[in-house]
């Protein structure tokens, strides 16, 4: 039986490590993930769970532990987001390098400068060619599931790549939602046991972890590490279905919301999804034919299935909370953009940067963007690839 | 004591095989160090000389289970492996009366430089680990930088002698003394020279419950520029001329485990080094007595802190 709790998302993740038990969590507190870290010292101190719990002097320190502990051989996870992630990310390469499946909680926020601790995606966006698995999360329940979920992901004998489950800064980690906690037994046994990959704590058989390659090896080893996250897929949609089938809520690698017979389809991750589904159903109340695609799963990226989604629709409009200077266009709609590009029919597609250091995104803005692709569906013409949304100019 | 007979008896931990310079210090160091617990040992080791020439995939020169992550953070990686043992040793997954031991490697460049936080910060919270510092005075691994280990008057690349310069001009940082202000139970600094005293520091490392923290000075033929047939000699010399001076800080009580009978000039010890050639010409007189004067200002001040921990 699950039961129903009032959680922000950090207390849902917490909740979720509580569950899970991992051996060692090794985490530094940053504005907005810092209770992620409280709530569990708290558990630990109150012998809510077994694990050791480690809180290093930074959060470089914090990824090096967690490296060192899954290299021992158990189960490990961290928290962090901005600042916190791009002072890791020298060691999120190693993590993914040495195959180590580590979890991180990742709250995301903006980097600086200018320095300021709300939301957008310019931290994991940063991190996108780390080697890690990258899951985002649309509200409290879904950080909760998404987080279970992740252990079963990276730690697959096929993928054995780290992944990390991102909400947004303030908008879901802050924010009060009644969520369904399941029963603490029933989590357990859907993460499974740890079985580690050459632990080095199995000293009778001695392992030299992380050597050096030269020209000789290096390529061959990077491609086995791709192989890894190329596998992830299958493994994302088994272990999706399985949750669902378990606890209620399936998963896939996008949520698909009024898109049978849309015309035009706006695509947004995380915490923007929520509002935009709302201006969906006004704009679908008015007669007028707009979908959602909300990508869960960025890393790696469903490229086929999103295109097979998209390519029917007459326009898209794609919404990144971080921007690439100097790219065409931000992360996900360069990815989107060409994950369509061999279809013959494809639609007319614009991307829009939203959202950044934490800037409110609201219903009215998604209406904007509708009217926009209407205007682009009706006219077949595109006037700006590439804007913004609720920014002085 | 262990007899060196023994002692040589011992399986191999660091095995034949390596990269490593000939007369270099480090494999003097390791095969003395390995040695000093009978226990299980797992080592993360910093990148540097003993990572680089160890284990060129696909080959290890490592009998024991050992990990590489970066350059600045052997001692959190160590701090990381250990954390797991406790875990899995709570949690029954380890058998109670198995015993492991910790061992975090670092060059200078690793821990007095890049590697500080993630070192102070372990120490700080109290892991059962040991760390050692290879102290060999310069980034040798990348050719011979300095570093905040270089001494005085050293001529490094990024700090060399030149027709405005002597050499580094900066005093070394104190590490030894830096790692034993976190009240750790252990904190010594030892030389290949003296291998007995090594081996002394090296187990009393391991046996002691909490952190421990060795600095040991490494040979470097590569960077120092002397006959490497005479390195042992000049690890003598260290200790003689009290550039090295052997001492251990055990709970906050300091020991000099080594006063020599009569302290050699400082000359001795710089003259052999290719690195210090500069100093012995005219104009650099007065750099050799800064050094001299310097030298003679720690070992008072180690002899007073000595002094003091006796009375106590």
């Amino acid at each position: 039986m699950s039961t129903l709790k009032t959680l922000n998302g950090n207390q849902s993740v917490a909740e979720a490590a509580r569950q899970i038990d991992p051996d060692v969590v090794a985490a530094y507190p940053i504005t907005p993930s810092t209770s992620i870290v409280e709530t569990i010292a708290k558990f630990k101190a109150d012998g809510l769970i077994t694990g050791e719990f480690v809180c290093p002097e930074s959060e470089h320190s914090a990824m090096s532990l967690c490296i060192g502990a899954a290299s021992g051989g158990g189960r490990v996870m961290t928290a962090t987001g901005s600042q916190g992630l791009a002072l890791m990310w020298e060691m999120l390469y190693i993590a993914a390098g040495l195959r180590l499946p580590i979890v991180a909680g990742i709250v995301n926020r903006s980097l600086s400068a200018p320095i300021n601790i709300h939301g957008d995606h310019s931290d994991t966006m940063g991190a996108r060619d780390s080697g890690w698995i990258q899951i985002y999360s649309e509200n409290c329940q879904e950080a909760y599931d998404n987080f279970i979920q992740a252990f079963r992901i990276a730690e697959h004998l096929d993928v054995r790549t780290p992944a990390l489950v991102g909400l947004d800064g303030f908008i879901i980690s802050h924010s009060l939602e009644g969520i369904q906690v399941e029963d603490d037994e029933k989590i357990k046994k859907f993460a499974g046991e740890y079985k580690p990959v050459y632990p080095m704590l199995d000293t009778d058989q001695k392992k030299t972890v992380g050597p050096i390659d030269f020209t000789d090896y290096y390529f061959e080893h990077k491609r086995n590490q791709i192989e890894g996250i190329e596998n992830a897929p299958k493994v994302i949609e088994e272990v999706g279905k399985e949750f669902g089938k378990e606890f209620g809520r399936e998963y896939g690698f996008f949520e698909e919301y009024r898109t049978d017979d849309a015309e035009v389809c706006i695509v947004v991750m995380s915490s923007a999804a929520g509002t935009c589904k709302d201006a969906v159903d006004e704009l679908r109340n008015q007669g007028k034919k707009v979908g959602l695609l909300k990508p869960r799963v960025f890393r790696p990226f469903p490229h086929r299935k999103i295109a097979e989604v998209l390519k029917r629709m007459k326009a898209v409009a794609v919404l990144d909370r971080s921007s690439s200077p100097g790219a065409f266009g931000a992360p996900l709609f360069t990815e989107i953009r060409s994950a369509l590009y061999d279809y013959p029919e494809r639609p007319k597609i614009v991307n829009y940067v939203y959202g950044l250091g934490g800037r409110d995104i609201k219903g009215e803005h998604f209406k904007e963007v509708a009217s926009k692709l209407e205007r682009i569906a009706k006219t077949g013409k595109v006037e700006e690839i590439y804007g913004y949304i609720n920014l002085r100019e | 004591m262990a007899k060196l007979k023994d002692l040589a008896q011992m399986e191999d931990r660091l095995v034949a095989g390596h990269g490593m310079c000939l007369g270099c210090g480090i494999p003097l160091i390791m095969k003395i160090v390995l040695r000093a617990t009978e226990d299980p040992l797992i080592v993360a080791n910093a990148t540097g000389c003993l990572e680089v020439c160890t284990t060129i995939f696909p080959r290890t020169s490592w009998n024991i289970s050992w990990v590489h992550s970066a350059f600045e953070n052997a001692a959190s990686t160590i701090a990381g492996v250990e954390s797991m043992y406790q875990a899995l040793k709570k949690k029954g997954r380890i058998p109670q009366d198995k015993k492991v031991k910790f061992l975090g490697i670092g060059g200078d460049g690793g821990t007095y430089d890049i590697g500080l936080q993630a070192l102070s910060g372990a120490m700080e919270r109290g892991h059962d680990i040991v760390y050692l510092c290879y102290d060999n005075n310069a980034y040798a691994n990348t050719g011979g930088q300095r570093s905040s280990a270089t001494p005085v008057g050293a001529s490094a690349t990024t700090s060399p002698s030149g027709t405005q310069s002597p050499g580094k001009l900066q005093r070394r940082k104190d590490l030894t003394k830096v790692m034993a202000a976190h009240g750790i139970p252990y904190a010594a600094q030892a030389s290949p020279g003296r291998w007995k005293d090594l081996y002394n520091k090296a187990k009393k490392a391991f046996e002691v419950e909490g952190p421990a923290f060795l600095n040991v000075l490494c040979l470097c033929p590569t960077e120092w520029k002397y006959d490497e047939a005479k390195g042992l000699q000049l690890a003598q010399d260290a200790v003689d001329t009290c550039v090295w001076p052997l001492y251990e800080v055990e709970n906050g009580k300091y020991k000099i485990n080594y006063k020599p009978r009569k302290k050699k000039p400082i000359t001795e010890w710089l003259k052999p080094q290719g690195r210090f050639r500069h100093l012995f010409k005219e104009e650099n007189a007065s750099v050799i007595q800064r050094i001299q004067k310097e030298i003679d200002e720690e070992w008072e001040e180690l002899n007073r802190l000595a002094g003091f921990s006796q009375q106590k």
